[in-house]
């Protein structure tokens, strides 16, 4: 097995985790109600928890310890898409986001507890049967608020349409790609992304929302690559703010 | 005390959840193994019940308290993901010590878990099932919120996982 083709993938999977965590604790406090300031600031625990179960896997294969690999790099040195990156907006854009974001993560994780690769097919069997929970909120409240008001049908579609070509950047291809594939770690983002689709698209249908032609839409692409909005490294001072204060100290 | 796998785990009985102070560690299922070697050297073996569980880490250390508190000083304890923790773990005895703390315990499952088991839950304090989910995010990671419509109480469930 090609080593850098595994920390890739352990990179991108852990970067989108731990950024998407980040973003989901800025709710709490201010979620619309008591149940939803909850639901994000459980999820954004969760997927640093998540997160921090990827960059262990990524300190047995020699890289550095978790919080030095979280809390030290630089925007252009970070996997994740640039979807999980953008600034929450309104509940409608977090919402949608949740909901493009988590649809994708599951499949991933259930392809990936059957890997060959055995380290990360045990992590991705404990981790897929919590972002089912997460699923299930998003694609609740997707249901209910998409058929609901004028008002709440025309914010979420305008924060799909303006999320979509960010979101189809999730699925960006590896470098190693082929290699991944070939060994049998998973079966590569291309049939992450056809099955994502059936999926979302199953939901929207239940809504009065309208997916947009995926073929029209040219993805946001470079943020597997380090090619980042300039909104990530601010998120990435203010999360390191604390921690580089003190390096050395123990929490 | 002789270095048995049973005494070890009678041991353990005395570690609490820290967040449901009646559930033991062992109640909980979070004890996969256990392993004495020929030089009476102990190896625990942990799994964490949510992966970003907060408390786990505490729970690693107060494991390592109690095994010396007993004498035992030769002792590792691993946490790893190697037999994942899920809801069916729980033990009878947990079961009921949650339901009598006041959480209904996670209802047992067959192979899937489909989520829509949570939809009514068995209430803990009049055993209705005419529940309502309200959200499945509560105080802790581990737990979600439902409403009794019979006796009219919020309560929470420990979730299936």
């Amino acid at each position: 097995m090609n080593e850098l083709a595994i920390k890739d993938l352990l990179y991108k999977l852990a970067d989108d985790q731990l950024i998407l965590g980040h973003r989901n604790s800025e709710w709490t406090g201010f979620g619309p109600i008591l149940e939803e300031d909850i639901a994000f600031s459980s999820m954004a625990q969760d997927k640093i928890g998540h997160s921090l179960a990827f960059y262990t896997l990524l300190q047995e294969l020699g890289e550095a310890d978790p919080d030095t690999v979280a809390f030290t790099r630089n925007a252009n040195q970070f996997h994740n898409s640039q979807l999980v990156e953008l600034p929450n907006g309104e509940y409608d854009f977090s919402l949608i986001r949740h909901f493009l974001y988590d649809n994708a993560e599951i499949i991933r994780f259930e392809m990936l507890s059957q890997s060959g690769y055995e380290p990360i097919a045990k992590v991705a069997t404990k981790l897929k049967g919590e972002v089912k929970y997460h699923v299930l909120h998003a694609n609740t409240w997707i249901k209910n608020l998409g058929t609901s008001t004028e008002e709440a049908i025309l914010r979420l579609q305008t924060s799909l349409n303006e999320a979509i070509p960010y979101a189809l950047g999730m699925f960006e291809l590896s470098q190693y790609e082929q290699q991944l594939i070939d060994a049998g770690v998973y079966a590569g983002e291309d049939a992450v992304k056809a099955e994502w689709f059936k999926r979302i698209q199953a939901v929207i249908e239940k809504t009065d929302l309208k997916l947009p032609d995926l073929n029209t839409i040219e993805p946001k692409l470079g943020g597997r690559y380090g090619e980042h909005t300039e909104h990530l490294q601010p998120l990435l001072d203010e999360m390191a703010e604390v921690f580089k204060i003190d390096p050395t100290a123990e929490w | 005390m002789d270095l048995t796998k049973e005494n070890i785990l009678t041991l353990l009985e005395e570690v609490k959840d820290p967040e449901i102070p009646v559930l033991s560690l062992v109640d909980l299922g979070v004890i996969t193994g256990v392993e004495i070697s020929e030089e009476g050297h102990v190896t625990v073996n942990m799994t964490p019940t949510f992966a970003g569980c907060p408390a786990m880490d505490y729970m690693k250390k107060d494991v390592e308290r109690t095994l010396e508190k007993h004498g035992i000083p030769y002792h590792t304890v691993i946490m790893s993901f190697d037999q994942p923790w899920d809801s069916n773990k729980l033990s009878e005895k947990g079961r009921q010590h949650l339901k009598e703390f006041g959480l209904a315990p996670p209802p047992k499952y067959d192979l899937i878990l489909d989520l829509d088991i949570l939809e009514h839950v068995k209430c803990p304090y009049c055993d209705s099932e005419n529940t309502d989910l309200r959200t499945p995010f509560g105080p802790t990671l581990c737990r979600s919120m439902h409403y009794c419509n019979d006796c009219r109480q919020m309560f929470e469930q420990f979730k299936p996982l």
